[in-house]
Protein backbone atom coordinates (compact mmCIF):
# COMPACT_ATOMS: atom_id res chain seq x y z
CA UNK A 1 0.00 0.00 0.00
CA UNK A 2 1.24 3.49 -0.78
CA UNK A 3 2.16 5.87 1.92
CA UNK A 4 -0.53 8.46 2.41
CA UNK A 5 0.44 12.10 2.32
CA UNK A 6 -0.11 14.71 4.96
CA UNK A 7 -2.86 16.36 2.97
CA UNK A 8 -4.85 13.15 2.84
CA UNK A 9 -4.29 12.56 6.54
CA UNK A 10 -5.61 16.02 7.20
CA UNK A 11 -8.71 15.42 5.12
CA UNK A 12 -9.37 12.12 6.85
CA UNK A 13 -9.03 13.85 10.22
CA UNK A 14 -11.52 16.49 9.12
CA UNK A 15 -13.92 13.80 7.99
CA UNK A 16 -13.50 12.07 11.36
CA UNK A 17 -14.29 15.19 13.37
CA UNK A 18 -17.31 15.75 11.18
CA UNK A 19 -18.54 12.26 11.98
CA UNK A 20 -17.78 12.54 15.65
CA UNK A 21 -20.07 15.49 15.98
CA UNK A 22 -22.98 13.18 15.30
CA UNK A 23 -24.46 12.14 18.56
CA UNK A 24 -25.55 8.71 17.41
CA UNK A 25 -22.10 7.72 16.15
CA UNK A 26 -19.62 6.89 18.87
CA UNK A 27 -15.84 7.12 18.67
CA UNK A 28 -15.44 3.36 18.21
CA UNK A 29 -17.84 3.46 15.27
CA UNK A 30 -15.86 6.30 13.74
CA UNK A 31 -12.71 4.16 14.07
CA UNK A 32 -14.44 1.35 12.25
CA UNK A 33 -15.70 3.62 9.50
CA UNK A 34 -12.28 5.20 9.14
CA UNK A 35 -10.71 1.78 8.68
CA UNK A 36 -13.20 1.16 5.89
CA UNK A 37 -12.51 4.53 4.31
CA UNK A 38 -8.78 3.95 4.30
CA UNK A 39 -9.17 0.50 2.74
CA UNK A 40 -11.39 1.97 0.08
CA UNK A 41 -8.94 4.79 -0.65
CA UNK A 42 -6.11 2.28 -0.86
CA UNK A 43 -8.01 0.08 -3.31
CA UNK A 44 -9.05 3.02 -5.46
CA UNK A 45 -5.50 4.41 -5.53
CA UNK A 46 -4.18 1.04 -6.64
CA UNK A 47 -6.77 1.07 -9.40
CA UNK A 48 -5.12 4.24 -10.68
CA UNK A 49 -7.04 7.09 -9.12
CA UNK A 50 -5.18 10.03 -7.68
CA UNK A 51 -5.20 10.39 -3.94
CA UNK A 52 -7.64 13.28 -4.16
CA UNK A 53 -10.06 11.43 -6.39
CA UNK A 54 -9.77 8.30 -4.28
CA UNK A 55 -10.69 10.22 -1.16
CA UNK A 56 -13.68 11.86 -2.79
CA UNK A 57 -14.99 8.61 -4.26
CA UNK A 58 -14.47 6.76 -0.99
CA UNK A 59 -16.35 9.41 0.98
CA UNK A 60 -19.13 9.43 -1.59
CA UNK A 61 -19.48 5.66 -1.40
CA UNK A 62 -19.65 5.83 2.36
CA UNK A 63 -22.95 7.63 1.89
CA UNK A 64 -24.04 11.05 3.07
CA UNK A 65 -23.56 11.68 6.73
CA UNK A 66 -27.13 12.65 7.50
CA UNK A 67 -28.65 9.37 6.39
CA UNK A 68 -25.73 7.47 7.90
CA UNK A 69 -26.21 9.06 11.30
CA UNK A 70 -29.94 8.46 10.93
CA UNK A 71 -29.26 4.78 10.39
CA UNK A 72 -27.07 4.71 13.45
CA UNK A 73 -29.69 6.60 15.43
CA UNK A 74 -32.32 4.05 14.43
CA UNK A 75 -30.04 1.27 15.58
CA UNK A 76 -28.98 3.04 18.78
CA UNK A 77 -31.94 5.17 19.77
CA UNK A 78 -30.67 5.26 23.35
CA UNK A 79 -27.66 7.27 22.22
CA UNK A 80 -29.89 10.23 21.51
CA UNK A 81 -30.68 10.29 25.21
CA UNK A 82 -27.55 11.53 26.80
CA UNK A 83 -26.58 9.24 29.58
CA UNK A 84 -25.37 10.36 32.95
CA UNK A 85 -21.67 9.66 33.43
CA UNK A 86 -22.33 7.76 36.61
CA UNK A 87 -23.35 4.69 34.65
CA UNK A 88 -20.52 2.15 34.93
CA UNK A 89 -19.77 1.62 31.24
CA UNK A 90 -19.42 5.20 30.11
CA UNK A 91 -16.08 4.75 28.44
CA UNK A 92 -13.04 6.77 29.32
CA UNK A 93 -11.84 8.43 32.54
CA UNK A 94 -13.60 5.77 34.56
CA UNK A 95 -11.17 5.69 37.44
CA UNK A 96 -11.56 9.46 37.86
CA UNK A 97 -15.32 9.08 37.99
CA UNK A 98 -15.10 6.27 40.50
CA UNK A 99 -12.86 8.28 42.79
CA UNK A 100 -15.16 11.26 42.45
CA UNK A 101 -18.14 9.11 43.35
CA UNK A 102 -16.42 7.63 46.38
CA UNK A 103 -15.45 11.05 47.72
CA UNK A 104 -18.93 12.49 47.12
CA UNK A 105 -20.74 9.56 48.70
CA UNK A 106 -18.24 9.48 51.55
CA UNK A 107 -18.85 13.16 52.29
CA UNK A 108 -22.60 12.63 52.05
CA UNK A 109 -22.35 9.90 54.68
CA UNK A 110 -20.13 12.12 56.81
CA UNK A 111 -22.73 14.90 56.66
CA UNK A 112 -25.48 12.41 57.53
CA UNK A 113 -23.50 11.30 60.58
CA UNK A 114 -22.73 14.89 61.55
CA UNK A 115 -26.40 15.79 61.75
CA UNK A 116 -26.89 12.91 64.20
CA UNK A 117 -23.85 13.83 66.27
CA UNK A 118 -25.69 16.19 68.68
CA UNK A 119 -27.91 13.26 69.67
CA UNK A 120 -24.91 11.87 71.51
CA UNK A 121 -25.10 14.94 73.71
CA UNK A 122 -28.79 14.49 74.24
CA UNK A 123 -29.95 17.13 71.77
CA UNK A 124 -32.78 15.45 69.93
CA UNK A 125 -34.24 16.62 66.63
CA UNK A 126 -37.69 15.31 67.41
CA UNK A 127 -37.63 16.01 71.12
CA UNK A 128 -40.18 18.38 72.56
CA UNK A 129 -37.67 20.78 74.08
CA UNK A 130 -37.92 24.00 72.07
CA UNK A 131 -34.26 24.74 72.80
CA UNK A 132 -33.19 21.61 70.96
CA UNK A 133 -35.33 22.31 67.96
CA UNK A 134 -33.97 25.81 67.61
CA UNK A 135 -30.45 24.48 68.01
CA UNK A 136 -31.02 22.39 64.88
CA UNK A 137 -32.73 25.24 63.08
CA UNK A 138 -29.78 27.59 63.72
CA UNK A 139 -27.11 25.04 62.91
CA UNK A 140 -28.70 23.10 60.09
CA UNK A 141 -26.53 24.55 57.34
CA UNK A 142 -23.41 24.09 59.47
CA UNK A 143 -23.92 20.34 59.45
CA UNK A 144 -23.85 20.09 55.70
CA UNK A 145 -22.36 23.08 53.88
CA UNK A 146 -18.84 22.63 55.34
CA UNK A 147 -18.80 19.21 53.69
CA UNK A 148 -19.94 20.72 50.41
CA UNK A 149 -17.25 23.38 50.66
CA UNK A 150 -14.77 20.62 51.46
CA UNK A 151 -15.88 18.70 48.39
CA UNK A 152 -15.13 21.67 46.16
CA UNK A 153 -11.91 22.45 47.99
CA UNK A 154 -10.86 18.91 47.11
CA UNK A 155 -12.13 19.03 43.52
CA UNK A 156 -10.59 22.39 42.74
CA UNK A 157 -7.40 21.50 44.65
CA UNK A 158 -7.48 24.69 46.71
CA UNK A 159 -4.12 25.78 48.09
CA UNK A 160 -3.50 25.96 51.80
CA UNK A 161 -4.09 29.68 52.13
CA UNK A 162 -7.44 29.53 50.33
CA UNK A 163 -8.49 26.63 52.53
CA UNK A 164 -7.85 28.75 55.59
CA UNK A 165 -9.90 31.59 54.10
CA UNK A 166 -12.65 29.14 53.29
CA UNK A 167 -12.78 27.90 56.87
CA UNK A 168 -13.17 31.40 58.30
CA UNK A 169 -16.88 31.98 57.55
CA UNK A 170 -17.84 28.52 58.79
CA UNK A 171 -15.98 28.83 62.07
CA UNK A 172 -17.13 32.41 62.56
CA UNK A 173 -20.80 31.61 61.94
CA UNK A 174 -20.66 28.53 64.16
CA UNK A 175 -19.44 30.75 66.97
CA UNK A 176 -21.91 33.55 66.24
CA UNK A 177 -25.11 31.49 66.13
CA UNK A 178 -24.20 29.42 69.18
CA UNK A 179 -22.65 32.01 71.46
CA UNK A 180 -25.16 34.81 71.05
CA UNK A 181 -27.79 34.81 73.80
CA UNK A 182 -30.81 34.44 71.52
CA UNK A 183 -34.21 34.50 73.09
CA UNK A 184 -35.50 31.05 72.12
CA UNK A 185 -37.87 31.34 69.20
CA UNK A 186 -37.30 35.09 68.84
CA UNK A 187 -37.37 36.83 65.47
CA UNK A 188 -33.65 37.47 65.37
CA UNK A 189 -32.93 33.81 65.96
CA UNK A 190 -35.26 32.71 63.18
CA UNK A 191 -33.88 35.37 60.86
CA UNK A 192 -30.31 34.29 61.57
CA UNK A 193 -31.27 30.68 60.93
CA UNK A 194 -32.86 31.60 57.61
CA UNK A 195 -30.01 33.80 56.42
CA UNK A 196 -27.11 31.62 57.48
CA UNK A 197 -27.59 29.13 54.61
CA UNK A 198 -27.48 32.00 52.11
CA UNK A 199 -24.33 33.44 53.67
CA UNK A 200 -22.64 30.05 53.74
CA UNK A 201 -23.83 29.10 50.26
CA UNK A 202 -21.84 32.02 48.93
CA UNK A 203 -18.88 30.81 50.97
CA UNK A 204 -19.31 27.50 49.16
CA UNK A 205 -19.17 29.61 46.01
CA UNK A 206 -15.67 30.69 47.03
CA UNK A 207 -14.64 27.04 47.05
CA UNK A 208 -16.56 26.38 43.83
CA UNK A 209 -14.59 29.04 41.99
CA UNK A 210 -11.39 27.48 43.26
CA UNK A 211 -10.57 30.61 45.21
CA UNK A 212 -10.79 32.75 42.08
CA UNK A 213 -14.00 34.41 43.14
CA UNK A 214 -13.14 37.68 41.45
CA UNK A 215 -13.36 36.01 38.05
CA UNK A 216 -16.77 36.88 36.59
CA UNK A 217 -16.96 33.79 34.42
CA UNK A 218 -16.42 31.61 37.48
CA UNK A 219 -19.13 33.48 39.30
CA UNK A 220 -21.51 32.86 36.42
CA UNK A 221 -20.57 29.18 36.57
CA UNK A 222 -21.48 29.18 40.23
CA UNK A 223 -24.86 30.72 39.42
CA UNK A 224 -25.43 28.00 36.83
CA UNK A 225 -24.33 25.39 39.33
CA UNK A 226 -26.71 26.72 41.98
CA UNK A 227 -29.70 26.52 39.64
CA UNK A 228 -28.93 23.01 38.50
CA UNK A 229 -28.19 21.95 42.06
CA UNK A 230 -31.56 23.25 43.17
CA UNK A 231 -33.35 21.25 40.47
CA UNK A 232 -31.44 18.08 41.30
CA UNK A 233 -32.08 18.56 44.96
CA UNK A 234 -35.79 19.01 44.37
CA UNK A 235 -35.89 15.83 42.29
CA UNK A 236 -33.97 13.86 44.91
CA UNK A 237 -36.22 15.26 47.63
CA UNK A 238 -39.25 14.16 45.68
CA UNK A 239 -37.82 10.66 45.30
CA UNK A 240 -36.90 10.63 48.98
CA UNK A 241 -40.46 11.60 49.90
CA UNK A 242 -41.81 8.68 47.91
CA UNK A 243 -39.28 6.36 49.57
CA UNK A 244 -40.26 7.52 53.06
CA UNK A 245 -43.96 7.26 52.30
CA UNK A 246 -43.57 3.67 51.15
CA UNK A 247 -41.34 2.80 54.09
CA UNK A 248 -43.97 3.96 56.55
CA UNK A 249 -46.76 2.27 54.62
CA UNK A 250 -45.18 -1.18 54.25
CA UNK A 251 -44.08 -1.31 57.87
CA UNK A 252 -47.54 -0.28 58.93
CA UNK A 253 -48.83 -3.25 56.97
CA UNK A 254 -46.96 -5.60 59.33
CA UNK A 255 -48.04 -3.64 62.36
CA UNK A 256 -44.84 -1.68 62.98
CA UNK A 257 -44.72 2.07 63.24
CA UNK A 258 -41.73 3.29 61.29
CA UNK A 259 -42.69 6.94 61.38
CA UNK A 260 -40.38 7.86 64.24
CA UNK A 261 -37.47 6.05 62.65
CA UNK A 262 -38.10 7.85 59.36
CA UNK A 263 -38.33 11.21 61.10
CA UNK A 264 -35.24 10.84 63.23
CA UNK A 265 -32.96 9.06 60.77
CA UNK A 266 -34.08 8.87 57.15
CA UNK A 267 -35.34 12.44 56.82
CA UNK A 268 -32.47 14.43 58.40
CA UNK A 269 -29.71 12.17 57.10
CA UNK A 270 -31.24 12.06 53.65
CA UNK A 271 -31.78 15.80 53.54
CA UNK A 272 -28.14 16.62 54.27
CA UNK A 273 -26.70 13.75 52.25
CA UNK A 274 -28.72 14.78 49.22
CA UNK A 275 -27.04 18.21 49.25
CA UNK A 276 -23.73 16.56 48.42
CA UNK A 277 -25.15 13.99 46.06
CA UNK A 278 -26.95 16.70 44.09
CA UNK A 279 -23.75 18.76 43.88
CA UNK A 280 -21.79 15.76 42.70
CA UNK A 281 -24.40 14.92 40.05
CA UNK A 282 -24.36 18.47 38.73
CA UNK A 283 -20.56 18.37 38.54
CA UNK A 284 -20.56 14.96 36.88
CA UNK A 285 -23.15 15.70 34.26
CA UNK A 286 -22.50 19.33 33.45
CA UNK A 287 -20.89 18.55 30.12
CA UNK A 288 -23.22 15.67 29.33
CA UNK A 289 -26.76 16.91 29.71
CA UNK A 290 -28.30 20.18 28.76
CA UNK A 291 -28.90 22.45 31.73
CA UNK A 292 -32.43 22.32 33.04
CA UNK A 293 -32.70 25.75 34.68
CA UNK A 294 -32.64 27.72 31.41
CA UNK A 295 -35.25 25.42 29.93
CA UNK A 296 -37.60 26.07 32.85
CA UNK A 297 -36.82 29.77 32.53
CA UNK A 298 -37.91 29.80 28.91
CA UNK A 299 -41.08 28.03 29.90
CA UNK A 300 -42.05 30.23 32.81
CA UNK A 301 -40.87 33.70 31.80
CA UNK A 302 -43.84 34.24 29.42
CA UNK A 303 -46.26 32.80 31.96
CA UNK A 304 -45.11 34.98 34.85
CA UNK A 305 -45.00 38.04 32.61
CA UNK A 306 -48.59 37.36 31.59
CA UNK A 307 -49.76 36.91 35.19
CA UNK A 308 -48.05 40.11 36.35
CA UNK A 309 -49.48 42.16 33.50
CA UNK A 310 -52.98 40.85 34.19
CA UNK A 311 -52.48 41.58 37.90
CA UNK A 312 -51.41 45.16 37.23
CA UNK A 313 -54.28 45.74 34.83
CA UNK A 314 -56.77 44.32 37.32
CA UNK A 315 -55.45 46.53 40.09
CA UNK A 316 -55.62 49.54 37.84
CA UNK A 317 -59.13 48.63 36.63
CA UNK A 318 -60.71 47.83 39.95
CA UNK A 319 -58.73 50.43 41.88
CA UNK A 320 -58.12 48.03 44.74
CA UNK A 321 -54.93 48.51 46.71
CA UNK A 322 -52.65 45.82 48.07
CA UNK A 323 -53.96 44.45 51.30
CA UNK A 324 -51.20 44.69 53.85
CA UNK A 325 -51.08 41.51 55.84
CA UNK A 326 -48.25 40.26 57.97
CA UNK A 327 -46.89 37.93 55.31
CA UNK A 328 -47.31 40.23 52.35
CA UNK A 329 -43.84 41.74 52.37
CA UNK A 330 -42.17 38.32 52.49
CA UNK A 331 -44.42 37.26 49.63
CA UNK A 332 -43.28 40.15 47.49
CA UNK A 333 -39.66 39.47 48.39
CA UNK A 334 -40.14 35.97 47.11
CA UNK A 335 -41.72 37.32 43.93
CA UNK A 336 -38.62 39.43 43.34
CA UNK A 337 -36.37 36.46 44.05
CA UNK A 338 -38.31 34.47 41.51
CA UNK A 339 -38.10 37.16 38.86
CA UNK A 340 -34.41 37.57 39.60
CA UNK A 341 -34.01 33.80 39.22
CA UNK A 342 -35.78 33.85 35.87
CA UNK A 343 -33.55 36.72 34.81
CA UNK A 344 -30.35 35.07 36.03
CA UNK A 345 -30.96 31.75 34.33
CA UNK A 346 -32.05 33.39 31.13
CA UNK A 347 -28.79 35.33 31.21
CA UNK A 348 -26.70 32.32 32.16
CA UNK A 349 -27.78 30.37 29.09
CA UNK A 350 -27.79 33.20 26.58
CA UNK A 351 -25.14 33.64 23.96
CA UNK A 352 -23.80 37.13 24.78
CA UNK A 353 -22.99 37.74 21.13
CA UNK A 354 -26.53 37.15 19.87
CA UNK A 355 -28.50 40.26 18.86
CA UNK A 356 -31.55 41.31 20.92
CA UNK A 357 -34.56 39.11 20.28
CA UNK A 358 -38.19 38.73 21.26
CA UNK A 359 -37.35 36.85 24.42
CA UNK A 360 -35.13 39.70 25.62
CA UNK A 361 -38.01 42.11 25.23
CA UNK A 362 -40.22 39.77 27.19
CA UNK A 363 -37.63 39.54 29.92
CA UNK A 364 -37.53 43.32 30.21
CA UNK A 365 -41.33 43.47 30.42
CA UNK A 366 -41.22 40.88 33.20
CA UNK A 367 -38.63 42.82 35.18
CA UNK A 368 -40.47 46.12 34.77
CA UNK A 369 -43.78 44.55 35.81
CA UNK A 370 -42.16 42.99 38.88
CA UNK A 371 -40.68 46.35 39.87
CA UNK A 372 -44.06 48.06 39.46
CA UNK A 373 -45.89 45.45 41.51
CA UNK A 374 -43.22 45.57 44.16
CA UNK A 375 -43.28 49.35 44.23
CA UNK A 376 -47.01 49.31 44.94
CA UNK A 377 -46.52 46.78 47.72
CA UNK A 378 -43.68 48.78 49.22
CA UNK A 379 -45.85 51.90 49.25
CA UNK A 380 -48.55 50.10 51.19
CA UNK A 381 -46.05 48.63 53.63
CA UNK A 382 -44.17 51.88 54.21
CA UNK A 383 -47.43 53.45 55.38
CA UNK A 384 -47.93 50.62 57.80
CA UNK A 385 -44.40 50.71 59.17
CA UNK A 386 -44.64 54.43 59.83
CA UNK A 387 -47.68 53.67 61.96
CA UNK A 388 -46.38 50.69 63.89
CA UNK A 389 -42.61 51.14 63.98
CA UNK A 390 -39.81 48.75 63.16
CA UNK A 391 -39.37 45.13 64.04
CA UNK A 392 -36.49 42.83 63.04
CA UNK A 393 -38.75 40.98 60.62
CA UNK A 394 -39.88 44.14 58.88
CA UNK A 395 -36.38 45.54 58.60
CA UNK A 396 -35.06 42.27 57.22
CA UNK A 397 -37.87 42.02 54.69
CA UNK A 398 -37.46 45.66 53.70
CA UNK A 399 -33.71 45.28 53.36
CA UNK A 400 -34.12 42.25 51.14
CA UNK A 401 -36.63 44.10 49.06
CA UNK A 402 -34.21 46.95 48.63
CA UNK A 403 -31.32 44.66 47.70
CA UNK A 404 -33.41 42.92 45.06
CA UNK A 405 -35.02 46.10 43.81
CA UNK A 406 -31.67 47.76 43.20
CA UNK A 407 -30.52 44.74 41.25
CA UNK A 408 -33.67 44.50 39.14
CA UNK A 409 -33.89 48.25 38.61
CA UNK A 410 -30.41 48.51 37.19
CA UNK A 411 -30.94 45.27 35.25
CA UNK A 412 -33.97 46.85 33.62
CA UNK A 413 -31.91 49.89 32.63
CA UNK A 414 -29.15 47.69 31.21
CA UNK A 415 -31.68 45.52 29.40
CA UNK A 416 -33.33 48.54 27.85
CA UNK A 417 -29.96 49.85 26.71
CA UNK A 418 -29.12 46.48 25.26
CA UNK A 419 -32.42 46.34 23.37
CA UNK A 420 -31.75 49.80 22.03
CA UNK A 421 -28.35 48.53 20.86
CA UNK A 422 -26.62 51.02 23.10
CA UNK A 423 -24.70 48.52 25.17
CA UNK A 424 -23.67 44.89 25.01
CA UNK A 425 -25.32 41.98 26.74
CA UNK A 426 -22.07 41.36 28.55
CA UNK A 427 -22.62 44.41 30.75
CA UNK A 428 -25.87 42.92 32.06
CA UNK A 429 -24.13 39.64 32.76
CA UNK A 430 -21.35 41.47 34.51
CA UNK A 431 -23.80 43.47 36.62
CA UNK A 432 -25.31 40.25 37.92
CA UNK A 433 -21.99 38.66 38.76
CA UNK A 434 -20.72 41.89 40.32
CA UNK A 435 -23.80 42.03 42.51
CA UNK A 436 -23.34 38.56 44.04
CA UNK A 437 -21.29 39.72 47.07
CA UNK A 438 -24.11 42.13 48.00
CA UNK A 439 -26.34 39.16 48.86
CA UNK A 440 -23.56 37.74 51.02
CA UNK A 441 -23.01 41.03 52.80
CA UNK A 442 -26.72 41.43 53.52
CA UNK A 443 -27.06 37.84 54.74
CA UNK A 444 -24.09 38.31 57.08
CA UNK A 445 -25.58 41.54 58.41
CA UNK A 446 -28.81 39.75 59.29
CA UNK A 447 -26.94 36.82 60.85
CA UNK A 448 -24.35 38.74 62.83
CA UNK A 449 -25.59 42.31 63.40
CA UNK A 450 -29.38 42.01 63.69
CA UNK A 451 -29.32 40.07 66.98
CA UNK A 452 -27.10 42.75 68.52
CA UNK A 453 -29.07 45.65 67.04
CA UNK A 454 -32.42 44.32 68.18
CA UNK A 455 -31.31 42.90 71.50
CA UNK A 456 -31.65 39.17 70.63
CA UNK A 457 -35.44 39.25 70.71
CA UNK B 1 -30.44 -3.45 -13.12
CA UNK B 2 -31.55 -1.43 -10.14
CA UNK B 3 -32.57 -3.43 -7.11
CA UNK B 4 -35.22 -1.69 -5.05
CA UNK B 5 -34.26 -0.11 -1.75
CA UNK B 6 -36.61 -2.35 0.21
CA UNK B 7 -35.13 -5.48 -1.26
CA UNK B 8 -31.60 -4.24 -0.56
CA UNK B 9 -32.54 -3.57 3.04
CA UNK B 10 -34.27 -6.92 3.45
CA UNK B 11 -31.43 -8.90 1.95
CA UNK B 12 -28.65 -7.14 3.85
CA UNK B 13 -28.82 -9.20 7.03
CA UNK B 14 -29.00 -12.65 5.38
CA UNK B 15 -26.23 -11.71 2.97
CA UNK B 16 -23.93 -10.55 5.78
CA UNK B 17 -24.72 -13.67 7.80
CA UNK B 18 -23.99 -15.87 4.82
CA UNK B 19 -20.68 -14.13 4.13
CA UNK B 20 -19.66 -14.44 7.76
CA UNK B 21 -20.55 -18.15 7.71
CA UNK B 22 -17.62 -18.55 5.28
CA UNK B 23 -15.09 -16.99 7.67
CA UNK B 24 -14.48 -14.26 10.20
CA UNK B 25 -14.31 -10.93 8.41
CA UNK B 26 -14.43 -7.15 8.72
CA UNK B 27 -16.48 -4.33 7.23
CA UNK B 28 -14.57 -3.46 4.10
CA UNK B 29 -14.00 -7.11 3.15
CA UNK B 30 -17.68 -7.93 3.67
CA UNK B 31 -18.65 -5.00 1.51
CA UNK B 32 -16.25 -6.15 -1.20
CA UNK B 33 -17.61 -9.70 -1.04
CA UNK B 34 -21.16 -8.40 -1.49
CA UNK B 35 -19.98 -6.64 -4.62
CA UNK B 36 -18.36 -9.82 -5.97
CA UNK B 37 -21.34 -12.01 -5.18
CA UNK B 38 -23.82 -9.76 -6.92
CA UNK B 39 -21.55 -8.94 -9.82
CA UNK B 40 -21.59 -5.34 -8.66
CA UNK B 41 -25.35 -5.10 -9.08
CA UNK B 42 -26.28 -4.86 -5.42
CA UNK B 43 -25.56 -1.22 -4.68
CA UNK B 44 -25.04 -0.42 -1.06
CA UNK B 45 -23.74 2.79 0.32
CA UNK B 46 -20.78 1.56 2.31
CA UNK B 47 -21.71 3.21 5.56
CA UNK B 48 -25.03 1.39 5.77
CA UNK B 49 -23.27 -1.90 6.31
CA UNK B 50 -22.22 -0.90 9.82
CA UNK B 51 -25.60 -0.32 11.42
CA UNK B 52 -26.57 -3.73 10.00
CA UNK B 53 -23.49 -5.38 11.51
CA UNK B 54 -24.11 -3.71 14.83
CA UNK B 55 -27.72 -4.84 14.88
CA UNK B 56 -26.63 -8.41 14.22
CA UNK B 57 -24.11 -8.06 17.03
CA UNK B 58 -26.74 -6.75 19.40
CA UNK B 59 -29.06 -9.64 18.54
CA UNK B 60 -26.23 -12.03 19.31
CA UNK B 61 -25.94 -13.40 15.77
CA UNK B 62 -22.34 -12.25 15.45
CA UNK B 63 -19.62 -11.37 17.91
CA UNK B 64 -17.06 -8.68 17.32
CA UNK B 65 -13.50 -8.19 18.46
CA UNK B 66 -10.99 -5.43 17.85
CA UNK B 67 -7.83 -6.57 16.08
CA UNK B 68 -5.23 -4.92 13.92
CA UNK B 69 -5.09 -4.75 10.15
CA UNK B 70 -1.99 -5.52 8.08
CA UNK B 71 -1.18 -1.80 8.11
CA UNK B 72 -1.40 -1.73 11.89
CA UNK B 73 -4.75 0.03 12.17
CA UNK B 74 -7.46 -0.86 14.62
CA UNK B 75 -9.96 -3.09 12.88
CA UNK B 76 -13.19 -4.67 14.08
CA UNK B 77 -13.65 -8.31 13.11
CA UNK B 78 -16.99 -10.08 13.11
CA UNK B 79 -17.66 -13.79 13.54
CA UNK B 80 -20.87 -15.80 13.27
CA UNK B 81 -22.19 -17.27 16.52
CA UNK B 82 -24.22 -20.43 16.98
CA UNK B 83 -27.33 -18.31 17.27
CA UNK B 84 -26.28 -16.60 14.04
CA UNK B 85 -25.97 -19.94 12.28
CA UNK B 86 -29.51 -20.81 13.34
CA UNK B 87 -30.72 -17.43 12.19
CA UNK B 88 -28.99 -17.93 8.85
CA UNK B 89 -30.72 -21.30 8.40
CA UNK B 90 -34.07 -19.78 9.27
CA UNK B 91 -33.44 -16.95 6.80
CA UNK B 92 -32.50 -19.48 4.12
CA UNK B 93 -35.79 -21.31 4.61
CA UNK B 94 -37.73 -18.06 4.41
CA UNK B 95 -36.00 -16.86 1.27
CA UNK B 96 -36.40 -20.29 -0.38
CA UNK B 97 -40.09 -20.21 0.37
CA UNK B 98 -40.48 -16.74 -1.11
CA UNK B 99 -38.36 -17.79 -4.04
CA UNK B 100 -40.36 -20.93 -4.77
CA UNK B 101 -43.66 -19.10 -4.39
CA UNK B 102 -42.56 -16.49 -6.89
CA UNK B 103 -41.18 -19.10 -9.25
CA UNK B 104 -44.30 -21.20 -9.24
CA UNK B 105 -46.60 -18.28 -9.95
CA UNK B 106 -44.28 -16.88 -12.62
CA UNK B 107 -43.77 -20.23 -14.36
CA UNK B 108 -47.46 -21.00 -14.29
CA UNK B 109 -48.10 -17.73 -16.05
CA UNK B 110 -45.32 -18.40 -18.52
CA UNK B 111 -46.77 -21.85 -19.26
CA UNK B 112 -50.23 -20.37 -19.74
CA UNK B 113 -48.82 -17.75 -22.03
CA UNK B 114 -47.05 -20.41 -24.03
CA UNK B 115 -50.22 -22.46 -24.36
CA UNK B 116 -52.08 -19.45 -25.67
CA UNK B 117 -49.58 -19.30 -28.45
CA UNK B 118 -47.29 -16.45 -27.58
Amino acid sequence: MRKTTDLLEQRITEWRTFLQRRQAIHAADVDELEDHLRDQIGALSEAGLSEDEAFLVAVKRMGDLDSLSQEFAREYSERLWKQLVVSPDSGDSQSGNAKEAIVAIGLAIAAALAIKLPELFGISITGDRADDQFFYLRNFSLFVLPFLAGYFAWRRALDRQSRVWLAVPFVASAVIVNVMPFETGGSTEVLAALHLPIALWLAVGYAYTGGRWRDHNRRMDFIRFSGEWFIYYALIAFGGGVLMGFTIMIFQAIGLDAELLVQTWVLPCGAVGAVLIAAWLVEAKQSVIENMAPVLTRLFTPLFTFVLIVFLLTMFWTGSGINVEREVLIGFDLLLVLVLGLLLYAISARDPQAPPGFFDGLQLVLVVCAILVDGLALWAIAVRISEFGFSPNKVAALGENLVLLVNLGWSAVLYARFLANRSSFGSLERWQTTYLPVYAVWAWIVVALFPILFGFV
Amino acid sequence: MNISKDLVAASAAPLVLAILSEAESYGYAIRKRVGELSGGELEWTDGMLYPVLHRLERNGYVTARWGTSGAGRRRKYYRLTELGTEELESQQRQWRLVDSALRSVWFKRMNLARQEGF
